[in-house]
């Protein structure tokens, strides 16, 4: 690791000012920044820890409205009775991480701020139709993806929370890699107020989607026979060494069908 | 560089590191406290548990300095002196290790997830759940049967100490 200097945040106003202190990043849980420093992958002259600021940490969850202030760990969520309660399949998408050492320190705000493409949490929140909250604005899901490791967020910019309404029914399905335990393909679906979304990670060229053919499919029917023939496009798909395109267009739809009968239950 | 202080094994330290120093590097070199393996380096075997403010972590993927005023426990500090934490004890009696440089490791996760689990554990839970630490040699039977094992004593332990106090 290249040599870097640390600063401890004592709010998110500190942490904005921090920032401005070099090449700054926010350290969260550190997960996936300080692997990225050790394999000089990420090189920042500075660090902003925000793990130490109070105000970003909890669940707040009133009727089937749910906040996740950006600072709460995967565990956190994992383990929440309200949440498990109101929306199941979060809790049980926090429990499929990386493994429980990573899910004590590993932060919701950090990883869609990270956006990996093969990250469980920005499926979850496309699919969830929420909203992120920074320290200047609200950005809907739908915006604030826009592709491989990029979000909408600005210099300066810090996510402080995420809300959403509890879906009436939803589920994640993950397939993962043997070794790395990532998603190949990762599926969320949501059967809320307006409607059926379904999002996609670990399989797009672009990162996250939302998938229209199998919403289409579901938006009349939310039965897994729905989507009995629905065919994925492949062509913005990834091909790696560990799966083709094709591959991966097939398990979309059998994760997918997997989501929606765990929905259902 | 920063002055960093924090209680390790109950023990109080600290000393100026770089920024860049991992927890594990100055729990070993600074503290002299080997017992904390390096193995893959990348967040994925687990040989580096050691617990923060009573949660397991993996020390090569935490800066020292984000650990400054936290609480530490490493391996060095599960024993009663000459008496073996039950998660050693089940260890030795079950033959969970062969090479014996995951076992640290193990031995710290096991024991956050015993704590996890007062209810108690299932085989199938802690198969699940030692998914971030790799083994190998042993082929894992062994490890999870001492971990079933730990999780008894300590269940019966602390149920006895309960006994104690109402009594």
């Amino acid at each position: 690791m290249y040599s870097v200097n640390y600063h401890r945040a004592a709010s998110v106003a500190d942490a904005v000012m921090l920032l401005e202190t070099g090449d700054a990043k926010l350290l969260s849980g550190g997960m996936t920044l300080i692997p990225a420093m050790k394999t000089r992958l990420a090189a920042p002259s500075d660090l902003v820890d925000l793990s130490h600021i109070d105000e970003l940490k909890g669940i707040e969850v009133a009727g089937s409205t749910i906040t996740i202030r950006a600072g709460t760990t995967h565990y956190d969520v994992a383990r929440d009775e309200r949440l498990k309660n109101v929306c199941p399949a979060l809790p049980h998408m926090a429990s499929l991480i990386g493994d429980p050492a990573v899910r004590y320190k590993g932060t919701i705000g950090g990883s869609i701020a990270n956006n990996d493409p093969a990250a469980d949490y920005p499926a979850a929140l496309l699919a969830l139709d929420a909203t992120i909250v920074t320290n200047r604005r609200e950005i809907a899901a739908d915006a604030f993806f826009t592709g491989l490791f990029e979000t909408a967020l600005e210099e300066g910019e810090i996510v402080t929370a995420v809300t959403f309404t509890a879906p009436a029914k939803a589920a994640y399905e993950k397939f993962r890699n043997p070794a790395s335990r990532y998603a190949i393909v990762g599926v969320f679906v949501a059967n809320g107020a307006d409607g059926v979304r379904v999002a996609v990670t670990g399989a797009g060229d672009n990162g996250v989607f939302r998938s229209k053919e199998i919403e289409a499919a579901l938006a009349t029917n939310f039965d897994a026979a729905a989507l009995n023939g629905v065919k994925v496009p492949a062509n913005d798909l990834m091909t790696d060494i560990h799966a083709s395109a094709d591959y991966r267009a097939n398990l979309i739809v059998v994760m997918a069908k997997r989501a929606v009968a765990a929905a259902n239950v | 560089m920063s002055d960093i202080s924090l209680t390790v094994n109950g023990k109080r330290v600290g000393g100026v590191t770089e920024d860049r120093t991992l927890l594990v590097h100055f729990l070993r070199e600074n503290l002299g406290l080997t017992g904390t393996h390096v193995g893959c380096d990348t967040s994925q075997c687990g040989a580096c548990v050691v617990h923060v403010d009573g949660k397991a972590v993996k020390s090569c993927t935490m800066l020292a300095v984000q650990a400054s005023g936290s609480t530490i426990a490493t391996i060095e500090g599960l024993a009663d002196g000459a008496e073996l934490h039950p998660v050693q004890a089940a260890f030795k009696e079950h033959h969970g290790l062969q090479c014996g440089f995951c076992t640290p490791g193990m031995i710290m996760t096991a024991t956050d997830m015993i704590n996890r689990h007062p209810e108690g554990l299932e085989e199938a839970t802690v198969r699940a759940e030692l998914e971030g630490n790799i083994c190998r040699c042993t082929g894992y039977h062994n490890i999870v049967k001492a971990i079933l094992a730990a999780s008894e004593t300590m269940a019966k332990g602390a149920a006895k100490g309960k006994a104690r106090q109402a009594a």
